[in-house]
C-alpha cells in the first residue's frame, strides 16, 4: 500500500516558513500526521517515553508513534490516577482516550515507578495489546543482549499479529537503513547546535527532532534532507550568547514557549531533549541478524539517561562529557514535576557540576506550565551572571 | 467459644518476631562496629539465597526507613536528606537511608553497617535509583538483576514456553554472575551443598507463607493482614534461607491453625473482612489500623503481604536436584507475581476478594511510592465498573506525616463503614467512597 504524506505543508516554502509549518505540528496537542495516517488504512504502533526500536513496527509497514504527552488538560485520564505523578502519564493516556491519538498497539517500558504501570493501565481500558517491553537494567550482564535479542523477537511477533503480515529479516533491515538515514540525519540538527546555534534556533531545532516521533520515517528523512542544507546556508550572525546544556528533557517534555524562551536567552548548544529518538549513536548494522543488531545497539551504542542503568555509564561522568563535547559554559538542570528518576539524578549532576567547576542552574518545569515569568527572570539573572564572570 | 489456650501458643509469631528482629538488628550493630562486609538487598527478590550462603548480613534499606517511621523518627530524617539536596516528591524511604548513611548508619535500632554490595532486581525502579546513590557514596559494586515481568495484563507465560525459558535463561546467567562477584568479594568459594541447605530454608518459609496466607481465610481471620503481616513480613525478609527463619514459619503455622481450630480471631468483634492495597500508613501505623478495627473492620488479606515478600505468597519450592536453574526460575515466578500484584492488581483483589469472602476492599496509594500506586486508581475504577465491589481510596504516604491527615482519614473512613453498614442492612448495591 503507497501512502500519501501526513505533512506535506512545509513543502514548497521558504526556510522560515518550512519552520514555522514544524513548529505548529510539533505545538498542537492533535497528532495530526497520526489520524491522517489511519484514514489512509494505516495501523498505528504507539509507544510511550523513552526508546523503542521503532524499526520493528515500521517493518511492518505500521506507522510508530512516540508517545510523549501533549499540551492539553487531561480531562478525561485525571481520574485514572491519584496525586504525586507526573503530567506526562496523565495526558499521555487522554490522548488515547480523548480518540486524538487512535492506536492498535501501545508499549511502553519499565523506565519509571509510574510509567511501568502505563500498559496495565491501558491495557484496563482499551482492547488492543497492550504491552511491557523490559529493556535491560543490567546491560553489564553477559547474558543482556541475547535475551533482548529474544524480547525483541517477542515484540516482532506481536506486531506481525497486530499487522497481520509477517515481518522477515529483510523487512527489518530495510527499516534498519532507512533508521540510520534518520539517525545521521539529526545526528546533524545536533551538530549543527553545537557548531553553529546562530543558525538554528532552539525551538526549530526541538522541532525538527520531535517530529520523528510522529511522521512515517521517510517523510521526516526528506523534511530534514532538504533543509539541512538550507540551514546550513544562512547567513546568520553568531551574537554574544552563553552555550548552555539542557537536562532533564528525557520524559516529559518542556512547553515549547520554555525552549523557545530559553532559545532567546542562550545559545542551547545540547541536551537530552527525546533522548530516545537519539538514543542509538551510531549507525547500527546492517549485516547478519537485525534483531541482534538491534540489541547490540541498544546497549553498547547508546546515549544515557537517568532510567537506564550501566556501570560503564555513570551519569556524572557522562553529563561532563556532554558539557566538553558541546563546548558549554554551563547547565540548565531541569527535571519534570514528580520525575522521580529526573530529582533523583539532578542530586549527582550538582554535585558532579559543583566538582568540575561548570556553572548550573536548578529548575523544574511541567509539560501544561504556562507562565515562565519568574523563570525568566531567574533564567536571565544566572545568563547575566555568567557573561560577566 | 470457649477453649482452653496454651498460654504460649496465641500472639507467640507476634513476639518471637520482634525478638528476632532485635536479634537482627544487634548483629548488625556488631558487624558495623567491626566494619565487616553487609550486603543491601530489597524486598522483592532479595538472592538471600546466594548472600546467606557465603554468609553474608543482609541489610534491607526498606525495613530500616520503615522502622523511623514506625518510631516517629522518619521526620528527622527526611529533612537530613531533603537539606542534602533530595526532593520532597521523590521516594520517603531513600531519604530516611540517605541520611541513616549521611549519619554514619546511626538508626533507632542500632548501628547500620556499609555496604559491600549492594543486591536488586528491577521489580522497583526506585531500587536502581538508590543503589547507584550507595554506588557512588560507598564506591561499592551494586549488581541489577533484571527478572522480566508479565508483559500484558492476564497472559503470563509458564515452564515450557518458549518466552518463560528465554526470561529464565537470562536471570540464571546473572545469578551466575552474582555468584561469581560474591566469590571474589568474599574470598570464599561457592559451596553447593550450603546453597542447597540455604534453599531447603526457603522452601520451608515460601510453603508456610502461602499457608499462612490460606489460613486466613478462616472466619474469624487469624491475623491482621496489616499489623501483624507487616511483622511476620519482617521475618520472611530479614531471615530468609536461614533455620531460624523456617523454624519460627513453622511455629506461625501451627499457632494459625490452632487459632483457625479454636476459631480464635486477630480481632473480638469482627464486622467486615476488608482487603488492603498498596503500602500502609507507617507514620500513623497503629492509629492507621485503629481506624478500621474500631468499626469491626479486620485486614484479612493484602497485595502487600504479596509484593514485599517477594511473591513467596506462591509458595514456590526450589528443585535441590538442580538448585541454581530452579532459583531463577523461583525467582523469575515469584518476583513476577510480586509485580503482578503492584500492576495487574485488579486481578489480584478481585480473586482476594473471593477467597476471603471479603466485605470490602481499602487502597491507599501513597506519595512515596509510585510503583504501588500509580495504577490504583484505574484499577479501583475496572474492580468497581466490572464487579461492583465496595472500596475506599485514601491517599497519604508510609514516610511523610507531611501529608497524613488523621482527620481527614477518619472522616472518610467513618462514612465508607456506614455505607457498608447500610448496604449489609439494605442487601444494597457497591459502596465506594
Amino acid at each position: 500500500m503507497t501512502m500519501r504524506a501526513v505533512f506535506p505543508e512545509w513543502r514548497d516554502k521558504s526556510l522560515d516558513e518550512a519552520l514555522l509549518e514544524c513548529r505548529e505540528l510539533v505545538e498542537s496537542p492533535d497528532y495530526l500526521p497520526v489520524a491522517r495516517w489511519r484514514e489512509q488504512g494505516g495501523k498505528v504502533g504507539g509507544h510511550f517515553q523513552v526508546y523503542f526500536p521503532e524499526e520493528i513496527i515500521h517493518a511492518a509497514g505500521m506507522l510508530p508513534v512516540k508517545l510523549r504527552g501533549a499540551p492539553h488538560e487531561p480531562s478525561r485520564a485525571e481520574s485514572h490516577f491519584g496525586s504525586y505523578l507526573c503530567s506526562i502519564l496523565k495526558t499521555s493516556l487522554e490522548l488515547a482516550l480523548s480518540g486524538k491519538v487512535e492506536l492498535d498497539l501501545f508499549v511502553s517500558h519499565p523506565i519509571c515507578d509510574a510509567a511501568r504501570n502505563l500498559a496495565a493501565i491501558w491495557g484496563r481500558n482499551f482492547t488492543y495489546p497492550c504491552q511491557i517491553l523490559y529493556l535491560p537494567q543490567n546491560p553489564n550482564s553477559s547474558g543482556s543482549i541475547p535475551w533482548l535479542r529474544h524480547e525483541y523477537d517477542r515484540v516482532r511477533r506481536t506486531v506481525e499479529a497486530v499487522a497481520g503480515r509477517p515481518v522477515g529479516d529483510d523487512d527489518l533491515r530495510r527499516s534498519v537503513a532507512v533508521f540510520n538515514t534518520n539517525r545521521r540525519l539529526l545526528r546533524e540538527v545536533y551538530q549543527i547546535k553545537r557548531d553553529t546555534p546562530w543558525l538554528l534556533a532552539a525551538e526549530d531545532a526541538y522541532a525538527l527532532t520531535a517530529l520523528a516521533g510522529m511522521l512515517p520515517r521517510e517523510e521526516h528523512n526528506d523534511l530534514l534532507a532538504t533543509l539541512l542544507p538550507r540551514i546550513r546556508a544562512r547567513q546568520t550572525r553568531p551574537e554574544d550568547r552563553s552555550r548552555v546544556v539542557f537536562e532533564g528533557g528525557f520524559c516529559e517534555q518542556p512547553p515549547f514557549d520554555l525552549i523557545r524562551m530559553l532559545g532567546r536567552s542562550v545559545y542551547l548548544v545540547d541536551d537530552d531533549l527525546l533522548i530516545g529518538l537519539r538514543w542509538i549513536r551510531d549507525d547500527v548494522a546492517l549485516d547478519g541478524d537485525p534483531l541482534h543488531n538491534l540489541a547490540f545497539a541498544y546497549c553498547e551504542q547508546s546515549s544515557y539517561s537517568p532510567v537506564q542503568h550501566d556501570l560503564r555509564k555513570p551519569k556524572e561522568a557522562m553529563i561532563l562529557d556532554r558539557v566538553r563535547a558541546a563546548r558549554a559554559d554551563a547547565v540548565i538542570l531541569a527535571a519534570a514535576k514528580m520525575c522521580e528518576p529526573g530529582l533523583e539524578e539532578q542530586v549527582t549532576y550538582v554535585r558532579a557540576l559543583e566538582e568540575a567547576g561548570v556553572a548550573h542552574f536548578v529548575t523544574e518545569f511541567e509539560e501544561n506550565m504556562t507562565s515562565f515569568e519568574q523563570l525568566t527572570l531567574q533564567l536571565e539573572t544566572f545568563t547575566e551572571n555568567l557573561l560577566f564572570t | 467459644m470457649t477453649a482452653t489456650v496454651p498460654s504460649s501458643l496465641p500472639g507467640r509469631g507476634n513476639r518471637d518476631g520482634a525478638e528476632l528482629f532485635r536479634r537482627w538488628f544487634a548483629e548488625l550493630d556488631e558487624v558495623a562496629a567491626r566494619g565487616g562486609p553487609a550486603a543491601y538487598v530489597f524486598v522483592m527478590g532479595s538472592l538471600n539465597e546466594v548472600l546467606k550462603t557465603f554468609d553474608l548480613p543482609v541489610v534491607f534499606p526498606e525495613i530500616n526507613s520503615l522502622q523511623t517511621a514506625v518510631r516517629r523518627v522518619a521526620h528527622e530524617y527526611l529533612a537530613v536528606a531533603e537539606d542534602h539536596g533530595y526532593s520532597p516528591d521523590i521516594c520517603g524511604y531513600v531519604k530516611a537511608d540517605v541520611a541513616t548513611q549521611l549519619r554514619g548508619g546511626q538508626h533507632p535500632m542500632g548501628r547500620i553497617p556499609k555496604p559491600a554490595l549492594s543486591v536488586l532486581t528491577n521489580a522497583c525502579n526506585t531500587y536502581v535509583k538508590w543503589a547507584e546513590i550507595w554506588e557512588r557514596m560507598h564506591h561499592t559494586p551494586m549488581v541489577t538483576i533484571d527478572v522480566p515481568g508479565t508483559r500484558q495484563g492476564g497472559d503470563r507465560t509458564a515452564r515450557g514456553d518458549g518466552d518463560f525459558e528465554a526470561d529464565r535463561r537470562y536471570v540464571e546467567t546473572q545469578v551466575l554472575e552474582l555468584i561469581a562477584l560474591c566469590e571474589k568479594l568474599t574470598g570464599k568459594r561457592f559451596d553447593i551443598d550450603r546453597f542447597r541447605e540455604v534453599l531447603t530454608h526457603a522452601n520451608t518459609m515460601s510453603r508456610c507463607w502461602a499457608r499462612l496466607l490460606e489460613l486466613n481465610r478462616a472466619r474469624p481471620a487469624v491475623m491482621n493482614a496489616l499489623t501483624d503481616g507487616t511483622i511476620y513480613l519482617g521475618v520472611a525478609n530479614g531471615f530468609r534461607g536461614s533455620a531460624e527463619g523456617a523454624r519460627y514459619f513453622e511455629d506461625l503455622v501451627e499457632e494459625m491453625e490452632y487459632k483457625v481450630a479454636q476459631g480464635i480471631g486477630t480481632s473480638t468483634e469482627e464486622r467486615y473482612r476488608l482487603i488492603f492495597v498498596g503500602v500502609p500508613c507507617y507514620p500513623i501505623f497503629r492509629r492507621f489500623n485503629e481506624l478500621f478495627t474500631d468499626w469491626g473492620g479486620v485486614f484479612v488479606n493484602s497485595t502487600y503481604l504479596w509484593f514485599a515478600s517477594g511473591g513467596a505468597n506462591r509458595g514456590f519450592q526450589y528443585d535441590l536436584a538442580n538448585p541454581i536453574a530452579s532459583l531463577a526460575e523461583g525467582l523469575l515466578v515469584s518476583v513476577r507475581d510480586a509485580m503482578d500484584s503492584m500492576f495487574h492488581q485488579d486481578l489480584v483483589v478481585a480473586e482476594m476478594y473471593r477467597d476471603c469472602q471479603a466485605d470490602g476492599v481499602i487502597y491507599h496509594p501513597i506519595k512515596s511510592c509510585r510503583t504501588v500506586s500509580t495504577g490504583l486508581a484505574d484499577g479501583r475504577r475496572h474492580l468497581t465498573e466490572r464487579h461492583g465491589i465496595p472500596s475506599l481510596f485514601i491517599e497519604s504516604d508510609m514516610m511523610d506525616r507531611r501529608v497524613v491527615s488523621e482527620a481527614q482519614m477518619k472522616n472518610r473512613i467513618d462514612a465508607f463503614f456506614e455505607g457498608l453498614g447500610s448496604r449489609r442492612r439494605h442487601g444494597g448495591a457497591g459502596v465506594t467512597n
